[in-house]
């Protein structure tokens, strides 16, 4: 929060976002979407088809791509953990909130306040914000591996005692949560989870990107944070 | 020494011919080899036939009445006669103190050696009152059988995971069996379902006998061979499911067609079971191929996950009763309307300050 307008820190441009954590973000965006739609009619399916089962393959299609879909993800989030360890410090930001950090719960406060409309500017960040770094901790990153979790437990109840999915997941997480069901009902709850988060996630991203003091949509393109002010960053980047 | 299953069955009139038969649909069913049908034989004709102490606590003689009806194993007198059932209050000719007086008889003579089957499940509210035997908590009858029994079958979703006597709010805090506090820790196997079905029981009972252990158990205890697949798996309507055809009333052309009943609320999918290989009523029918989804009788706490004809749980805690799909919904609703009130509110401050700076 330096005034110190005359140091040397003269940036304009920072290099945030890595190509592979780019590519992720997309991809994972675009399978995010298809598994929620796909899931939501897998449990409430489109109205009836007509004519012989063996004329269409409608419902099936669907599960198909929720499949598919979700082997994306999941491929692709096991890369992104990869990445957190072999990319710079932005593409563990996510991972590793630094909740120990006294700064961080007060920089978070600050946030709020910004999004009450108390605080008169934010504070400018070439990563994350605090607020943004926690919502996606829990949000996104537990959601997603709750999801991954329940989603392949799932899965190995069709793909039969035995496969790998039944073995690693849905011996020990079906009996946990009770029974089958009970799981169906939690993967639901998870889907509305991830589309709360990604209406939260898209509209401040567009919010921050038009009143904040960095950009925000167009980094997540080029991988460049730009910034509206010579002052130096908060989170000495 | 106790007649073996052979000469019992020769005794009642049964065939060699019969007898062989009956080997080799029992080792089918139980999805051995064709190799097992001399085994299962050679054990029928050597061992001595296991007692068993047929235990009823809360429940509704459902699994009795199935395991009656047993089709292939034969019929009910030959499985009958397979073990020895000292002691069945529902079958047995015997009544009051004579009745209760063969449970100890039983107790003392094959201590350590008899199967207890445990239909129904004991209530601890009250210590165990709001089910009494013989003048005596069941629960108490139950601790005693356990603590000399070589090992128990649950039978039906009483014994195995409570069923409706302990559907919320479970007033009499009946109690699966596994979970009774102070139990004997003897091995269980779950033979879920409401009731279970005929051949399943029977099949369980011959695969004890003739190995003298139980079958593989999953996690849950429920033996492999018959509770490893869901309904839904090989459920012969399972094309019009891929198709997506689906009943959705039942009256309406799709249930004419006998299309899934997956949108009707049908819980094959979420069931494990052999309805649909085994089938009900000596292979006769199960409840998809009448007409009506799969209620999830064999699913620990079916009657407490909402509506029989929805697929969705209610989830509790909310107040009201409401389902994944309505709780979810709301909040991304909310989520909505609050992401768009405040990017209302956003805009008037800027276009405010904007207002200033010129």
């Amino acid at each position: 929060m330096s005034a110190d307008v005359a140091s040397s820190h003269s940036e304009e441009a920072v290099y945030v976002y890595q190509a592979p954590v780019r590519l992720w973000h997309w991809a994972n965006a675009g399978s995010i979407l298809v598994l929620a739609i796909t899931g939501y009619f897998i449990g409430s399916p489109p109205p009836a088809v007509g004519g012989e089962a063996s004329a269409s393959f409608l419902f099936g299609w669907i599960r198909y791509l929720h499949f598919a879909a979700a082997y994306i993800l999941i491929i692709g989030f096991v890369f992104r953990v990869y990445w957190a360890f072999v990319g710079n410090t932005h593409a563990r930001q996510i991972f590793l909130p630094p909740v120990w950090r006294g700064s961080f719960w007060k920089e978070l406060f600050h946030e709020l306040t910004w999004y009450a409309m108390i605080a008169k500017e934010p504070l400018k960040y070439s990563g994350h914000n605090p607020l943004a770094t926690l919502t996606m901790h829990v949000m996104f990153v537990w959601g997603i591996v709750f999801m991954i979790c329940t989603g392949l437990a799932l899965y190995g109840e069709g793909a039969g005692m035995g496969s790998w999915q039944y073995d690693l997941f849905s011996s020990w997480i079906i009996p946990l949560f009770g029974q089958s069901q009970d799981v169906h009902s939690w993967h639901h709850l998870g889907m509305w989870l991830i589309v709360c988060f990604a209406i939260v996630h898209i509209y401040a991203a567009v919010r921050e990107d038009i009143m904040s003091r960095q950009s925000i949509m167009s980094s997540m393109f080029s991988g460049w944070r730009t910034f509206r002010d010579g002052r130096p960053a908060d989170d000495g980047h | 020494m106790t007649e073996t299953f052979y000469e019992v069955m020769r005794r009642q009139g049964i065939t060699r011919r019969s007898f062989l038969k009956f080997c080799s649909l029992t080792a089918a069913s139980l999805g051995l080899g064709p190799t097992f049908a001399p085994q299962i034989a050679h054990a029928m004709e050597t061992k001595p036939r296991i007692p068993v102490l047929w235990l009823h606590g809360l429940e509704c003689t459902c699994c009795s009445e199935s395991f009656i009806r047993s089709a292939h194993p034969l019929a009910k007198d030959v499985i009958l006669s397979m073990i020895s059932l000292d002691y069945d209050d529902t079958i047995m000719a015997a009544a009051g103190q004579q009745a209760e007086a063969i449970i100890e008889e039983t107790i003392e003579k094959y201590d350590g050696n008899y199967i207890l089957a445990c239909e129904g499940n004991p209530p601890l509210n009250q210590e165990g009152m709001s089910c009494i035997i013989g003048g005596r908590p069941y629960l108490e009858q139950l601790k005693h059988a356990a603590d000399h029994c070589k090992a128990i079958i649950s039978w039906g979703s009483c014994a195995s995971w409570g069923c409706v006597q302990a559907a919320r709010p479970n007033p009499t805090q009946a109690t699966p069996i596994h979970k009774v506090p102070g139990l004997a820790p003897k091995p269980i196997i779950k033979v879920p379902g409401c009731p279970p079905i005929a051949e399943v029981m029977t099949a369980v009972i011959t695969y004890i006998l003739t190995f003298e252990r139980f079958p593989e158990l999953d996690r849950q205890g429920r033996p492999k061979m018959f509770y490893s697949q869901r309904i839904h798996d090989k459920c012969y309507r399972r094309p019009h499911f891929d198709a997506g055809q689906f009943v959705e009333h039942f009256d309406d052309e799709g249930a004419r067609k006998g299309y899934c009943l997956y949108k009707v609320g049908c819980k094959g999918p979420t069931t494990y079971n052999a309805c649909s290989t085994v089938r009900w009523t000596g292979g006769l029918s199960f409840p998809i191929q009448s007409g009506h989804g799969c209620f999830g009788c064999s699913e620990d706490g079916f009657w407490d996950k909402g509506s029989f004809y929805d697929r969705l749980t209610d989830i509790h805690g909310f107040g009201i009763e409401a389902d994944a799909d309505k709780i979810g919904g709301t909040a991304a609703a909310v989520v909505g309307v609050a992401a768009a009130a405040h990017a209302g509110v956003s805009a008037i401050k800027r276009a405010r300050q904007k207002g200033g700076e010129n």
